[in-house]
């Protein structure tokens, strides 16, 4: 399903890209310097320090075992971005392969992906996730392939759809004609071709990715503590929500931003990839 | 068809997964022995081939039957779905239908005003919309209006002293409860569908006979909400229909963090209890609700929209 959020001039399309670019990078320079720009260790305990609200030392205040919140925001940098660019590329791998054999093949192939993905859109996926992830250790490997394992139908419908419309080209047909195989084809033509709307669904992806991990371990069946994530981070927040709130607010705001961040660059990236929505 | 395929993959998602069910009664405690385990197996059917126990379970499913819940209380699964489905139901009918009131009128003068201030306000409103965790909202709001400015319960259905109050101030008692997850709910959902509305508008007001209503002299008043918007509710109808596995999922997080005794809590804590059957019922369930769904919207849509329901018949 295409869902074009913006047109071109309500913002001007660069407006969104840099915002985006900006958010994204910032995000993305936090997880990669996290040591260097850490003040603290995120897993340093500190007895001295405990539920401090934020101040010059601590400039997001300090949890209930008085670690540095910044700190292990850094680190949690770390841990979305992971998640998110592993489980989008599993799902992306996973669409695209299924995508390009229905497409290209059709017929009994075709109807038994279709159908399978028919299937699959049919459970709430936060559902399912929380059905797998409760009888596999809550890991941070198996929360990404659970993640990438449910969240491939969209690529695969579009990479149908699109190989769809390229099976019958000319430049296709020149190829075949020349003797070239379905694999050959498949790989140095069609694919090619079509990986415009697969890269502005895997960015947008990327921040659904994330949302999930945060929702799953702020119900304590995501990131397993101590390793630090944004959203166990507001999990341990919520239990002292009336007397240290910051422990509440900042690692929520971080995913407000990062997510925001991600869908902004998408959203432009459609706009300038796809030719089609151009008027 | 799809139905077999939802029940096929319910079942061997969490068959396959390793981990018994029985582990949380035997192996975590020290007190069970290989022998207890044994009998506790054979009780749930657990000891029989994968394929005989889905074939089992397929045929219970078809009387509604989805089996006795494991952890606690061993009660039928398809009781305990029942008595918890009138509130979650319920706070996402009202939460869809505050919803299509707030979002409507949003979508429709945002597309008015194209570009416009109000536009562009609502344009980042939605951007916002799509990117705020719904548990981190939930979260602020607990500090700000139930904390800080302690004006609303942050937790249950009802207050202790429930059963003292009058008629009028049990409704009142509840519907304070139920206003901050609702307000949740629809924060949710407000942003994609007032897009959804002002991109149907959009497309609508784009079209000849739009053209051809402002060219013979009606007013653009009764032009927009007598030609264009009816026809730009088609997509918002099929959108409603589509936003039923969002809302199930929603409502486990929801559910948790206000301690509502709803479907989304009892799935939580199967999970947390590793009970199989009381997880497989509610997947199906959910699967279940999210076909009927998207059944309903193509119903609708059909009622809406009599170039499809010509289209149906004729064909």
């Amino acid at each position: 399903m295409k869902r074009k959020l913006l047109s071109r001039r309500t913002f001007s399309r660069y407006g969104m890209l840099w915002a985006g670019l900006a958010l994204v990078g910032v995000m993305a320079l936090c997880a990669l310097l996290a040591p260097v720009i850490a003040p603290f260790d995120p897993s340093e305990l500190n007895v001295d320090v405990i539920l401090q609200a934020p101040s010059l030392a601590h400039p997001f205040g300090t949890d209930a075992l008085g670690r540095d919140v910044f700190s292990r925001m850094l680190y949690g940098a770390r841990v979305s971005l992971w998640v998110g660019f592993v489980a989008v590329g599993l799902s992306v791998a996973i669409g695209l392969v299924l995508g390009l054999t229905a497409g290209y093949f059709g017929g009994l192939v075709d109807e038994v992906i279709m159908r399978g993905v028919d299937v699959m859109l049919c459970f709430p996926s936060f559902f399912l996730i929380l059905a797998v992830i409760a009888f596999l250790e809550p890991s941070l490997l198996n929360i990404m392939i659970v993640i990438g394992l449910t969240s491939w139908m969209g690529v695969a419908r579009l990479v149908r759809a699109e190989t769809l419309s390229l099976r019958g080209r000319d430049f296709v047909l020149a190829s075949r004609v020349a003797g070239a195989g379905p694999a050959r084809i498949i790989i140095s033509h069609i694919l090619p071709n079509a990986l415009a709307p697969v890269l502005v669904s895997a960015t947008l992806g990327v921040a659904g990715a994330i949302l999930v991990e945060s929702s799953l371990s702020f119900l304590g069946l995501g990131v397993q503590p101590p390793m630090p994530s944004w959203g166990n981070m507001l999990m341990e927040g919520k239990n002292v929500l009336e007397i240290a709130p910051w422990l509440s607010f900042f690692p929520g705001l971080a995913i407000l931003f990062t997510v925001l961040g991600y869908n902004l660059l998408g959203e432009s990236l459609r706009d300038v990839l796809d030719p089609r929505l151009k008027e | 068809m799809i139905f077999l395929g939802i029940t096929i993959i319910s079942f061997s998602v969490i068959h396959l997964a390793p981990g018994s069910p029985t582990d949380l009664q035997t192996t975590m405690n020290p007190l069970a022995s290989t022998d207890a385990r044994e009998r506790l197996e054979k009780l749930y059917g657990l000891d029989k081939p994968l394929h005989v126990q889905y074939v089992k379970w397929l045929g219970r499913l078809t009387r509604f039957d989805f089996g006795r819940s494991m952890s606690g209380d061993f009660r039928p699964v398809w009781d305990k779905i029942k008595e918890r489905l009138p509130l979650t139901f319920g706070m996402n009918v009202a939460s869809m239908i505050l919803t299509l009131f707030i979002a409507v009128p949003l979508g429709v003068a945002s597309a008015q005003f194209k570009d416009g201030v109000f536009d562009r306000a609502s344009t980042v409103f939605v951007f916002i919309g799509f990117a705020i965790p719904g548990f981190w909202l939930a979260l602020l709001l607990m500090y700000g209006l139930g904390i800080y400015y302690p004006i609303l319960p942050v937790s249950g259905v009802m207050s202790l002293d429930y059963d003292t109050l009058s008629p009028m101030g049990k409704l009142l008692d509840i519907a304070r409860h139920m206003a901050m997850p609702i307000f949740i709910y629809t924060f949710g959902s407000l942003a994609g569908m007032s897009r959804f509305m002002r991109a149907g508008m959009l497309e609508v007001l784009r079209q000849d006979y739009i053209l051809a209503a402002r060219a013979k002299g009606l007013p653009l008043r009764s032009v927009i909400f007598k030609h264009a918007f009816r026809n730009a509710l088609l997509p918002v109808i099929t959108i409603l229909g589509l936003s039923v596995p969002a809302l199930i999922g929603g409502s486990v997080i929801i559910e948790s963090i206000f301690a509502l005794p709803g479907l989304g809590q009892l799935f939580y804590n199967g999970v947390m209890a590793r009970d199989y059957p009381l997880i497989m019922g509610s997947l199906v369930l959910g699967a279940f609700l999210t076909l009927a769904g998207n059944m309903l919207a193509d119903l609708a849509y059909g009622l809406a929209d009599p170039r499809i329901r010509s289209k149906g018949g004729g064909a």
